[in-house]
């Protein structure tokens, strides 16, 4: 038989058979989209915070007191040694590294903030006026923190936008005075709505000079030091050197972690990615779901159409043409249903698009090519077993309409 | 040239051994014109499909056009079927959503004959039995007498040496049974052999030579006008 015939009898008989063609085209489509969509918004999410994170700089890198590797014993667990802690020093100091554009140093603390009658407690923020640049962020109203040296006390604090309306409501809240933990702080800035920042609700702190938040937490110690590379190839370098300029410091300890944003994009990828697989797998079952269905349409099909396979085998078809016509019948539905899968998931790809812009939400390629693939290996593999059935009916039985 | 020589088919059925053939040895020469008669159950059906391939006998043999049969793969035997035997049955067997020509064709579809030539074939065919403007009907739009033309063109499209017709007119009223018989005899003047099964006395005596069965045995094969075959 020719394979032009072939299909052409198949589609004649799919085209006959119009409600049970759409049922398992339909079936079939659905897993496709499914495959489609779940695996879009996986890679969507992964591809959001992707984008978040190189929209902060991938010139950024991140110096945290410890050490987080664990390999052989330290010297300094036996002599009962905790890390010694980072200090605005130790900040100073990397400066002196001439790829370094930036630093800003870190302290996190939560205190209450009041004005007047309102008070709330309030993640708080040390830094110096490098963070503003190096965070990406931008002003509402006011300004930053004025740029001068790290241990520079100055009671000026800049709040985040809901803070801002919590506290003030509809009075100016620049100029204003806030009372944080003890002491008063005069408000020269509302940081905007607009600014984003991975791990930090922006709406909801309040930054103060680094001296200051030392002096509200009554600590010494850096929670980070973030640092601006002048460019990406520089990276390695100003790590190296940031260790060894730690190290002198500290006794010849190498006791920080050094944290470049590729690393911890580099986590991130590998999280959403295995996200993106588990919403592949979950979805892959209502694919198989729809190759049951199809054998099930099928087992029908070939029950319904006894007599012809009997007339077939009379009219000198051999079994394996008779396997070939159902299968490429059960082949052509779910190549039929995975393209309308298809149509139907990036359909809904681009109404996700239109309802969440900030989501790029797009199929990964394997994804697609995978589903597609599971479809039309499924009608294979279900397909198969009606068809073979088929080809094995004994044609005397099988004119005689008897089963 | 189809020669039996005794034939046995039998079926299981629970515990019951049916013998639907018994010994059976016929030899029918090419070109003759053969009805086969008997009761319900006599066997001349499973006879039919023994002939036409469809059904191995348990025992015996069967030669057709000087070949042994029974030692052949099914494969190999849809292949001689395919090239040597057309067959004609009582419910048509057209297949519902193919239109008439496309029935026709079937077969050398099935052969992986060249579009062009199944084109030309059909359209000879069909023309021969009167159903050229039939061609783009579908079964559900024929008349009975016509829906068997349509299975004779189809049986014939192919160009067998061997024509079997079971009960081809016992769906069919008088008038379109006569249309069919006198189509089918047509064929089997032009050369091709023609065994027609039926329990209609009427049918059978147009042929040449009557076999009579019962029980699975042959009881009497007559020429016509008596003499033994």
């Amino acid at each position: 038989m020719r394979v032009g015939d072939l299909l052409h009898l198949a589609t004649e008989s799919l085209v006959r058979a119009r409600l049970r063609s759409v049922m398992m085209l339909i079936a079939t489509a659905i897993g496709v989209a499914a495959v489609v969509v779940l695996t879009s918004l996986g890679e969507g999410a992964r591809r959001y915070v992707t984008g978040e994170f190189q929209a902060l700089g991938t010139d950024l890198l991140i110096v945290l007191p410890g050490r987080s590797e664990t390999t052989g014993v330290q010297p300094g667990l036996f002599a009962g040694e905790t890390p010694r802690d980072l200090t605005l020093g130790d900040a100073q100091a990397l400066l002196r590294i001439p790829a370094v554009e930036r630093i800003a140093p870190l302290v996190v603390g939560s205190a209450p903030v009041s004005a007047g009658e309102l008070s709330r407690e309030v993640p708080v923020v040390g830094t110096n006026a490098e963070f503003l640049v190096v965070r990406n962020l931008s002003m509402g109203q006011g300004h930053f923190l004025p740029p001068g040296e790290l241990d520079r006390d100055m009671a000026v604090c800049v709040i985040g936008s809901k803070v801002r309306s919590e506290l003030f409501a509809h009075r100016p809240a620049v100029g204003a005075s806030v009372r944080i933990g003890d002491r008063r702080f005069r408000v020269i800035g509302v940081l905007s709505d607009s600014g984003r920042a991975v791990g930090f609700d922006l709406q909801e702190l309040v930054i103060i000079p680094v001296s200051s938040a030392q002096q509200l937490f009554n600590t010494e110690s850096l929670f980070r030091i973030l640092i601006q590379a002048r460019d990406a190839e520089a990276m390695p370098r100003v790590r190296e050197s940031v260790r060894a300029i730690i190290a002198e410091r500290h006794q010849g300890e190498e006791d920080v972690t050094v944290i470049t944003q590729d690393a911890v994009l580099a986590t991130f990828n590998r999280i959403f990615t295995a996200l993106t697989l588990t919403l592949a797998g979950i979805a892959s079952i209502s694919l198989a779901v729809a190759g049951i269905l199809i054998m099930n349409v099928m087992l029908v099909a070939v029950t319904q159409r006894t007599a012809e396979v009997g007339l077939l085998k009379a009219l000198g078809a051999r079994g394996s043409q008779i396997t070939a016509l159902f299968l490429a019948e059960a082949v052509l539905l779910s190549a039929a249903g995975a393209l309308a899968g298809l149509l139907f998931g990036y359909a809904a790809n681009w109404v996700i698009g239109r309802v969440y812009p900030a989501l790029p939400v797009g199929a990964p390629l394997w994804a697609v090519v995978l589903a597609v693939v599971i479809a039309v290996a499924s009608g294979v593999v279900f397909g198969l077993m009606p068809a073979r059935r088929a080809a094995r009916l004994d044609p005397v039985v099988a004119l005689a309409g008897r089963r | 040239m189809i020669e039996l020589r005794g034939v046995s088919r039998h079926f299981q059925v629970g515990d019951q051994l049916v013998r639907a053939l018994d010994e059976v040895a016929i030899t029918i020469e090419g070109g003759e014109y053969v009805s086969i008669m008997g009761p319900s159950g006599s066997g001349k059906s499973t006879l039919l499909n023994v002939i036409g391939l469809l059904d191995r006998p348990t025992a015996g043999q069967y030669v057709l056009d000087g070949r042994e049969t029974t030692s052949l793969n099914d494969d190999e035997l849809a292949h001689v079927r395919a090239r040597k035997i057309g067959f004609i049955f009582q419910s048509f067997h057209l297949v519902p959503r193919l239109t008439a020509f496309e029935n026709v064709e079937l077969p050398m579809v099935l052969a992986a004959i060249a579009p062009a030539e199944r084109r030309e074939r059909t359209q000879a065919v069909l023309a021969s039995l009167n159903l050229t403007d039939r061609g783009h009907h579908r079964p559900d739009q024929l008349s009975g007498g016509q829906r068997q033309r349509v299975a004779i063109a189809r049986a014939m499209v192919m160009q067998p040496t061997v024509l079997l017709a079971d009960e081809p007119t016992g769906n069919l009223d008088h008038v379109s049974g006569a249309e069919v018989l006198a189509a089918l005899e047509a064929l089997n003047v032009r050369g091709i052999t023609l065994l027609v099964v039926t329990h209609d006395e009427e049918v059978a005596a147009r042929s040449r030579r009557h076999i009579r069965m019962r029980d699975g045995r042959v009881v009497t094969d007559e020429r016509a006008g008596g003499a033994p075959a």
